[in-house]
């Protein structure tokens, strides 16, 4: 077989092999039983607790651990703010870089806080050493919010009726310690071996080969870069991200970055299994993701490496498929593979420019974001599949002839209001958002000439990427627009803001009260949630929910694009 | 009872088609967020179709013309389908109501308003008017009367004809006190006469509810379908929002869309299908629960009735048929069998008990004798040989109580008792006499086998055992073992001993069972089933059975039963046949199937819809989109029609679904939802394709 592929299989089997055992540990700490780092990181936790006064064992109903994820996300939303727009006289900036426009700094700060990574600055010259940390921070703060926020969920899916659902700073704080800091640390230990740089000096001067001097950006890099690819924030170090040789040396770190940006995404789902002992459910949406995820690899992979019918016109050898704005170290499948893995999962972080990949990989891309769920962000990607779970236990249960349920609990018109109010809102932000942009843009392009380099179908695709990017918490540009300006700033850091936290509270509000509802046990009357069939239910919802509401602006987009590029 | 199941009746039709354009009404439409998105619609394409009179830039007027039919079609066929609806509950509703036509009534003159028994011989009556009674009002019926009010029976007894609503010919006993107390209006006294207070307020009976839930003028949406309308409005604000950004998309792409086009796409892709269908499926959810003369008392009731987990079934008469027999006489060690036969007969013989009329027809063919009682003796002969005979003024007998728990009979010096046999073995042991090993054994033996044991004796002493056997009913066990399948566990009550009560059981193939049940036995199984979650439903008649009615999620009341039983169950069963139930439930599954079915086949039916209209949208100005066009459809407006086309007439073409109701299979959830996921589900994305395939080669001959 290719070794491009074998390399893609052995990225896949290496997530699989680490996510399963990785899941069960996850599980144990949210079901707060023994594990062997426990002598480590009590004493952490429990000095993090006694700064912040925080009393672990006060239990929380949904609207309090809604409040206390509000509370911390706000605070430090505050401080990144304050820190962006001052970088240039706060301590460990040596470049001497700029403080950013307020707009810059608004988009920005939201796009960390919303676990998003949007860049619209590059990190050399746009960033200041203490401004990385700030950002680091966060991709430890808004990862550990998904995941944490995500345990509350499991907690309350479980057989009993309470409205007590544990604390959540006491979540919070177990997962950044126990999860993130030890994995990250690991990561980014690898990454030093392999020549990522980790240091506090300024610019390096090398000579290259021409005899020019060229200055090298360094600092903090390999511990932001594990982070990054760890917590599915995807906001790159360098302004290319993984495509810079800094970011990702080599074929091996290009395995490590790609293992991480599964890794804790379907973790997460054997967590669920585990806290919950629903092995069977916690397959079946391992099965589902998996089929939608597969589903939208498999061809980008295929078209990737069949290389791209434009440049054949010109007469350039494509025997490495289309190589446009990838790395020659990773080559197509593998860039492929990645594209679709951080649209996947909200990570966002690129090794190739998404840009150049054929039409339809781009589509391909474009609806993993859509989807947002086929493993998804960490613990957000379990909330939003949560989503169409209700949805679609909503439809089956009708279908079986009984009030539908879900785990014992009765899903009722509250939840379905819920449910579809946060279906509603992906199509709404990113078709409105793009309609509104088309708008202005059709109706005087003159003006804003300066926000597309491509017209034509791609140009809409460019506008299209950008909001499911930002709609999704993805982070990740389809490049080519002009996109700082304050237009793309304020309009992309409010779809992040009210796409992140909408489709938080949500799911939340719906686990919450079904928790204080009373438990049916099951009879054979009762829809069960953990079969093959109601899988093909929940992909029948998605693909109708989900993608279908795209279809026409695909069709504008990239199928266009696709359609005249093959000469039909 | 109308057991018409023609859908299309003419005279139905013809009113619903009158029905449907009145329903245009936008006042009535807003009750359906999906079909009054569509007549907004519907009003778009009046104006651009007398806009197009006079400019093209919308389009030929004809092209419009025709979408705005289409339109205006989509509207009636869904108003039509939920007239025809209305209208078969109606139907079934006014010869129901037949029955409650003006009747004269012999209303009683009470002065003081104050009922008194002793003297209501001396009371006149008046003869007024039935639609003049009043709750509290008291009448009388005589022979050949008809009743003319809902009401119970305060004095007296009757037979009754009650054919006019339960369809059923043979004549009822309804009498004052007990459980089979109340009378319907419009039934017929064909003997006696009884005194009747009137229960209810003119309008207020459970008839008059139903014929409300049916007509819809008081038809509120039940949590299911209120759930369901939110998911349906939900996916039409999707479908506005994926329309309305589409004009910018497209102007940026410079494909110019008609507003036909736009509207066109919005309507297709909106779940019409279930959105004209749904009330129409809850109308005829309730009429289904009509024909099987079930009246309830909201269309909630209907639908909970298809979660119940738990069913209470009393065993007498819903198991069993009807009443216990005698089967065996088991004479004690050193009765002779005749003396034993002779004391059972003289103990049973004003036994008016089923069962006590069972041991004097079992006495009688053991040995081929004959009882006669006249006004002044009673004489047993066997062969023309006299057993016995005594003067009835010698004769004494021993009525039932609770706290001798037996019966039986003094004559001059001679007792003789029958009863459990623990009540028995008290009496003789009391009197200093052992109750007989060999007795013990043998009512240890009946019990085991499902029998009920009654020991006789006398003064005293044990004679013997009479066998009481239940018979359970043909059929039965196959009904509940297609509830298993359901999911619903079945619970027997009766007041027999554990053991025959596990034996009948077993043999019926119930779950599990109460025995000796006490009112209050009921209640607390039933609260206990609750407190873990589980709904519960259950049938009964007496007024003791009120408070377990009331409790149970479900609680359907006989006709015949007590009026307290009536008001405080939400169902009443007007055959009084307690395996109704069984009935309801699949009335109930089929309900909120039909309704998941429909939406997923309206759902799904959008994929083709898509691949039909998005290509007709752009392939001008992007002629490479003839790509997409995969079902080849002639031209862009030949697409959009036939789809629209498409769109309309799967709406009526559905109708007898929705009226009938899905076929409920009792092959459990997981086979259930397989089953409906391929045929509705898969069926509704290839069938739209194959359907506007065909519609596009008719419509392509034309335009």
């Amino acid at each position: 077989m290719n070794t491009e592929i074998l390399g893609v299989i052995l990225m896949y089997a290496t997530v699989l092999v680490l996510a399963i055992p990785l899941g069960r540990y996850i599980g144990k700490i949210f079901n707060y039983e023994n594990t062997w780092l426990d002598k480590i990181f009590n004493p952490i936790d429990h000095i993090f607790y006694k700064l912040s006064g925080i009393n672990p064992s006060i239990e929380m109903n949904w609207k309090q651990h809604l409040l206390a994820l509000l509370i911390i996300n706000a605070f430090w939303f505050v401080i990144a703010l304050f820190v962006l727009s001052n970088m240039s006289w706060l301590p460990l900036n040596p470049d001497g870089n700029p403080s950013m426009s307020w707009d810059l700094a608004f988009n920005t700060a939201v796009s960390f806080v919303s676990n998003t990574n949007l860049q619209h600055y590059s990190g050399e010259t746009g960033m200041s050493y203490f401004g990385q940390f700030i950002l680091m921070l966060w991709q430890f703060i808004s990862a550990a919010t998904g995941i944490a926020i995500c345990a509350v969920v499991f907690n309350a899916m479980k057989e009993r009726t309470t409205d007590k659902l544990g604390n959540f700073y006491s979540y919070f704080v177990r997962t950044c310690t126990r999860i993130l800091l030890p994995i990250a640390f690991i990561g980014a230990i690898i990454l030093v071996f392999n020549g990522t740089p980790m240091t506090f000096e300024g610019k390096d001067t090398i000579t290259t080969l021409e005899g020019k001097e060229q200055q090298i950006s360094t600092g903090p890099a390999a511990a932001f870069i594990a982070i990054k690819q760890l917590g599915t924030n995807g906001g790159g170090y360098y302004g290319p991200n993984s495509s810079n040789p800094m970011e990702n040396p080599n074929y091996i770190t290009n395995i490590l970055e790609t293992v991480f940006i599964f890794l804790i995404p379907i973790a997460m789902i054997f967590a669920m299994g585990y806290v919950l002992k629903r092995r069977k459910l916690a397959i079946m949406i391992y099965t589902v993701m998996t089929i939608g995820f597969l589903s939208l690899v498999i061809p980008s992979i295929y078209f990737e490496m069949n290389g791209n019918p434009a440049i054949d016109q010109l007469g350039i050898s494509q025997n490495m498929g289309n190589m446009e704005g990838k790395e020659v170290r990773f080559g197509s499948a593998a860039s492929a593979y990645w594209a679709i893995n951080t649209t996947c999962t909200s990570n966002g972080s690129v090794n190739a420019m998404h840009d150049s990949m054929t039409p339809l990989t781009g589509m391909f891309a474009m609806l993993g974001m859509m989807v947002n769920s086929f493993y998804g962000g960490v613990g957000v990607g379990f909330l939003n599949f949560y989503i169409f779970i209700i949805l679609a236990v909503f439809i089956g249960g009708l279908m079986v002839g009984r009030t539908p349920e879900f785990l014992g609990k009765k899903v009722e018109a509250k939840e379905v209001k819920i449910a579809m109010i946060i279906a509603l809102l992906h199509p709404l932000m990113i078709l409105g958002a793009t309609a509104l942009t088309s708008f202005l843009y059709s109706g005087n392009p003159e003006i804003y000439a300066g926000w597309l380099k491509n017209p034509s179908h791609h140009g809409f695709s460019e506008f299209l990427y950008e909001f499911s990017s930002a709609s999704a918490n993805n982070g990740s540009g389809f490049e080519g627009l002009g996109d700082n300006t304050p237009f793309w700033n304020i309009t992309t850091g409010l779809v992040m803001l009210i796409c992140r936290y909408l489709p938080i509270i949500g799911p939340v509000a719906i686990a919450g009260m079904l928790a204080s509802k009373k438990y049916i046990p099951e009879s054979v009357g009762t829809l069960k949630t953990d079969t093959s069939t109601f899988g093909i239910l929940v992909i029948a919802v998605i693909g109708i929910v989900a993608a279908l509401a795209f279809f026409p602006a695909l069709t504008l987009g990239p199928l266009a694009e696709y359609f005249v590029m093959n000469g039909m | 009872m109308n057991t018409n199941t023609n859908l299309f009746q003419k005279t139905m039709v013809q009113k619903a088609l009158k029905e449907s354009f009145i329903k245009l009404n936008p006042k009535i439409m807003f009750r359906n967020p999906v079909m009054f998105a569509v007549e907004i619609g519907t009003f778009i394409m009046l104006i651009v179709t007398i806009y197009s009179i006079i400019s093209n830039s919308q389009g030929s007027f004809g092209y419009n013309l025709a979408v705005f039919i289409l339109l205006l079609m989509t509207l009636l066929f869904a108003n039509f389908a939920e007239a025809l609806a209305e209208a078969r509950g109606k139907a079934q509703a006014d010869s129901l109501r037949k029955t409650r036509e003006e009747t004269p009534a012999k209303k009683l003159i009470i002065e003081n308003g104050q009922f008194d028994r002793s003297v209501s011989s001396n009371y006149q009556s008046l003869i007024v008017n039935s639609s003049l009674l009043k709750k509290g009002d008291i009448f009388v019926c005589e022979t050949g009367d008809l009743i003319p009010a809902d009401g119970e029976i305060i004095e007296g007894l009757a037979t009754i004809d009650e054919s006019a609503i339960t369809g059923e010919s043979a004549p009822v006993i309804r009498e004052a006190g007990g459980d089979k107390s109340s009378v319907t209006g419009g039934t017929k006294v064909l003997s006696d006469k009884i005194i009747v207070e009137v229960t209810t307020e003119q309008g207020e009976s459970f008839l008059d509810k139903m014929i409300a839930l049916v007509e819809g003028a008081s038809r509120q949406k039940t949590p299911n379908e209120i759930a369901l309308t939110i998911l349906l409005a939900g996916f039409t604000l999707v479908f506005i929002i994926v329309t309305v950004t589409l004009k910018p998309f497209a102007d940026y792409a410079n494909a110019p869309i008609t507003i036909a086009a736009f509207i066109s796409l919005f309507v297709c892709l909106i779940p019409t299908t279930i959105g004209g269908l749904l009330s129409a499926i809850g109308i005829a959810g309730m009429d289904r629960a009509l024909r099987a003369n079930v009246i309830t008392k909201s269309g909630k009731a209907v639908e909970t009735a298809g979660d119940i987990d738990v069913l209470l079934l009393d065993k007498t008469g819903t198991i069993t048929i009807g009443n216990r027999k005698a089967t065996n006489f088991y004479p004690a060690n050193g009765i002779d069998e005749k003396h034993f036969i002779k004391s059972v007969i003289l103990s049973s013989m004003t036994d008016e008990t089923p069962e006590g009329k069972s041991i004097i027809e079992l006495a009688s063919t053991l040995d081929n004798g004959q009882l006669v009682m006249d006004k002044t003796k009673v004489f047993y002969t066997v062969d023309g040989k006299e057993i016995f005979n005594y003067p009835l003024n010698i004769l004494n007998f021993k009525k039932f109580t609770a706290e001798t728990r037996s019966s039986g009979i003094d004559i001059e010096h001679i007792r003789i008792r029958k009863g459990a046999a623990d009540a028995i073995k008290l009496l003789c042991n009391e009197a200093g006499h052992s109750f007989p090993q060999e007795i013990g054994e043998k009512v240890t033996q009946i019990s085991s086998n499902g029998g009920t044991p009654l020991v006789v004796s006398e003064n005293e002493q044990v004679i013997g055992v009479i066998e009481l056997q239940d018979i359970i009913k043909p059929g039965i066990q196959e009904r509940f073992e297609r509830l298993r399948k359901m999911g619903i566990k079945t619970v027997m009550v009766t007041g027999d001993n554990p053991l025959t009560a596990k034996f009948i059981a077993e043999k019926a193939g119930v779950d599990d069972f109460i025995a000796e049940a006490k009112p209050e036995d009921k209640m607390n199984y039933i609260k206990k089933e609750q407190m873990e979650g589980r709904l519960v439903a259950m049938m009964g008649d007496g007024t003791n059975d009120a408070p377990a009615l009331a409790q149970a999620d479900v609680g359907v009341a006989m006709n015949s039963g007590t009026q307290a039983a009536k008001e405080a169950g939400n169902m009443v069963d007007l055959d009084n046949d307690p395996t109704k139930l069984i009935e309801i439930v699949e009335i109930g599954k089929q309900l909120l199937m039909t309704r998941g079915t429909l939406t997923t086949f309206s759902i799904a039916n959008d994929v083709a819809k898509y691949f039909a209209i998005i290509p007709a949208l752009f392939i001008i100005a992007i002629p490479s989109l003839q790509g997409l066009n995969i079902m080849n459809l002639h031209s862009p407006e030949s697409a959009i029609l036939s789809a629209v086309i498409f769109n309309a007439i799967i709406i009526p073409m559905l109708i007898p679904l929705a009226l009938k109701g899905v076929a409920y299979k009792a092959i459990g959830a997981s086979a259930l939802l397989r089953r409906n996921l391929f045929i509705y589900g898969l069926g509704g994305v290839i069938v739209p394709f194959i359907g506007i395939k065909l519609i596009d080669l008719f419509v392509s001959l034309f335009v």
